[in-house]
């Protein structure tokens, strides 16, 4: 082993850039106290630009360093891109909510920053510490995040629960590294990789060991049976923070399953395919199902996000090019579609204050068409109506299943999504032909729109570039399952 | 020596499995007091290392203490963490205890 040599800083360039970022951020806000808040906020949105910058420039080729902990590869560049957009969006979204209600400290960016950067370590892992460090820097950041109101019991407790589910989860993915370190002998993926070749069976320790990884792992991406602490967080978080949760650590953390099961595992699958087929279904259904009976939109969000991150993991388990392709272009259309609904949700205000009920919509296409508008066609993009983006991202995933006879994965599939269509087309009722209510409060403001507005085109055309689009999540894909 | 005396890989796993869910149990079965819930991460992360170390030692490499390394220093800092984000609803609530926390039913 010899020490860092340039070549992997320059394989590490964004996250050494936004660690720095981070760090000097930090500084800038003590020095300066809450009042630069905004200019921190903004700040942090230009640094996520600049290691977006960075990571596009780079060469699409693979490049592993630091002793082979770290890749980099057009896999990772896809999958940052996702969450340097996600985490942007989600701080832009932030800075009117937290001037608002009082919670406008300075280390809300930094905490944003420093997640964000948990979040590409998480993405670009390629060993278990490194994994391990990334989803630590990433989760510990988020617990904070999730408690930042701080007067409020409802933020407090939704951190507290986090924190507390949250460390559980660390401990049994820690526990199923050990396993899976002791029972193959190496940390790193390509030496396990190396070490399962012509292998068909694992042994039953380092079945153990996988199991205890993807239930760490389940836990992150809230998939059934480990999502218990998804509604209770998303519903008693800060809103802009929930619509950050829904989306940024979900794609770091499903990119991270993949990566994990994929790049060690693959002589494997069959071991491991059954767990995945199992949560999968578990997810969607238990999100089609459950989300019915909610009135607080913010719950109906967790409910959907459970739904949505089983959509997504039957690509996975299609354990293909085509499967991982599927999930990289799902996640970018639930990136567009989740953003953009949270954004519909952020403008949910009254003089009384936010508001949170499905029944505050009623009415809404008369007092705000437009926003009623953009939630409808986000709703109808979620239950996968054609011709929008969430569709193309049902297609591709069952298309993936299909072409891995996963059948009963894909009808199922499909039956959950008519199911989920119910709860999303109640919300379009509600804002269309129910008797409308006391409208909301004040234009929305300048980002509000533009944030809606991108969205929505997004998820409307995306028939229109859908080759494009799907040639690069294709390059991607290829770059994990070769 | 008797040869069933000797401490092998074996003892060293089981142990750490048994500690591991003593840890598991306590956060579940816990219905007093969050700093137990603290106390039960603690094992569970111990637990690990034990696994790791044990590992690290019979397979004559290194990587399990490093990685052993790595988990203490994380298990100080989530610590750190959940006692602040317990102090913040302490002021809230005027309680820790497990069966308060429960404004929102999941």
């Amino acid at each position: 082993m010899s020490m860092a040599n340039p070549h992997d800083y320059a394989t590490a360039a964004p996250e050494i850039f936004l660690a720095l970022a981070a760090m000097a951020l930090l500084m800038l806000g003590v020095f300066r106290g809450n009042r630069s808040t905004r200019l921190l906020c903004w700040l942090a949105v230009a640094s996520f630009a600049v290691a977006l910058a960075i990571i596009l420039q780079a060469p699409a080729v693979r490049s592993v360093s630091f002793a082979g902990m770290y890749v980099a590869d057009s896999f990772t560049a896809f999958v940052k891109a996702m969450v340097l957009i996600a985490s942007a969006a989600g701080l832009i979204m932030s800075m009117g909510y937290i001037r608002e209600e009082g919670m406008a400290r300075f280390e809300y960016p930094v905490l944003f920053v420093l997640a964000t950067l948990g979040m590409l370590m998480m993405i670009s892992a390629n060993d278990l510490m490194a994994m391990y460090m990334g989803i630590e820097l990433q989760s510990l950041a988020l617990y904070v995040i999730a408690a930042f109101q701080r007067d409020s019991l409802r933020s407090t407790e939704a951190g507290l629960k986090y924190f507390v589910l949250g460390a559980l989860s660390s401990g049994m993915l820690l526990y199923g590294c050990s396993l899976i370190y002791g029972f193959t002998g190496a940390t790193g993926f390509d030496a396990i990789a190396t070490a399962m070749q012509g292998k068909e069976h694992a042994g039953i320790g380092l079945i153990v060991g996988i199991v205890f990884l993807c239930a760490g792992l389940a836990f992150k991406v809230s998939a059934v049976p480990f999502h218990m602490w998804t509604p209770d967080v998303y519903e008693g978080a800060p809103t802009p923070v929930t619509a950050f949760f829904a989306v940024a650590p979900k794609i770091a953390a499903l990119a991270l399953f993949m990566r994990v099961l994929i790049a060690p595992f693959l002589a494997i699958s069959a071991d491991w395919q059954q767990i995945i087929i199992f949560i999968s279904i578990a997810s969607m259904l238990l999100g089609a199902f459950a989300a019915i009976w909610q009135d607080n939109i913010k719950r109906l969000m967790a409910y959907s996000s459970i739904g949505h991150v089983g959509f997504a993991l039957i690509g996975l388990a299609a354990g293909s090019a085509e499967g991982v392709r599927g999930v990289l272009v799902y996640l970018a259309i639930y990136l567009a579609m989740n953003v953009g609904t949270f954004a519909c949700i952020l403008c949910m205000r009254r003089k009384t204050g936010m508001v949170e009920g499905i029944s505050d919509l009623a009415g809404l296409s008369k007092s705000n068409p437009m926003m009623a508008l953009a939630l409808a066609i986000f709703m109808f993009s979620m239950a996968g109506i054609p011709p929008l983006g969430g569709f193309f991202g049902k297609f591709y995933i069952f298309i993936a299943a299909v072409n891995a006879e996963l059948y009963t994965l894909a009808v199922i599939g499909v039956l959950a999504s008519v199911v989920g269509a119910f709860y999303y087309l109640r919300i379009i009722k509600v804002m269309y032909f129910d008797e409308p209510g006391e409208p909301f409060e004040g234009p929305m403001s300048v980002e509000m729109r533009a944030i809606i507005g991108l969205c929505g085109i997004f998820v409307v055309f995306f028939a229109f570039y859908t080759a494009p689009f799907i040639a690069s999540a294709e390059i991607a894909a290829t770059a994990l399952v070769p | 020596m008797l040869a069933f005396l000797e401490i092998g890989l074996g003892h060293y796993l089981t142990l750490a499995a048994v500690v591991f869910t003593i840890g598991v149990f306590g956060i579940f079965l816990n219905r007093k007091n969050v700093i137990i819930i603290l106390m039960s991460i603690e094992l569970m992360l111990l637990a690990v290392n034990i696994n790791l170390i044990a590992f690290s030692a019979f397979l004559n490499d290194l990587v399990g203490q490093i990685f052993a390394l790595f988990v203490l220093t994380v298990a100080a800092g989530e610590a750190a963490i959940g006692l602040a984000i317990i102090v913040v609803y302490f002021r809230n609530r005027g309680t820790i205890e497990v069966e308060d926390i429960n404004l929102m039913k999941g």
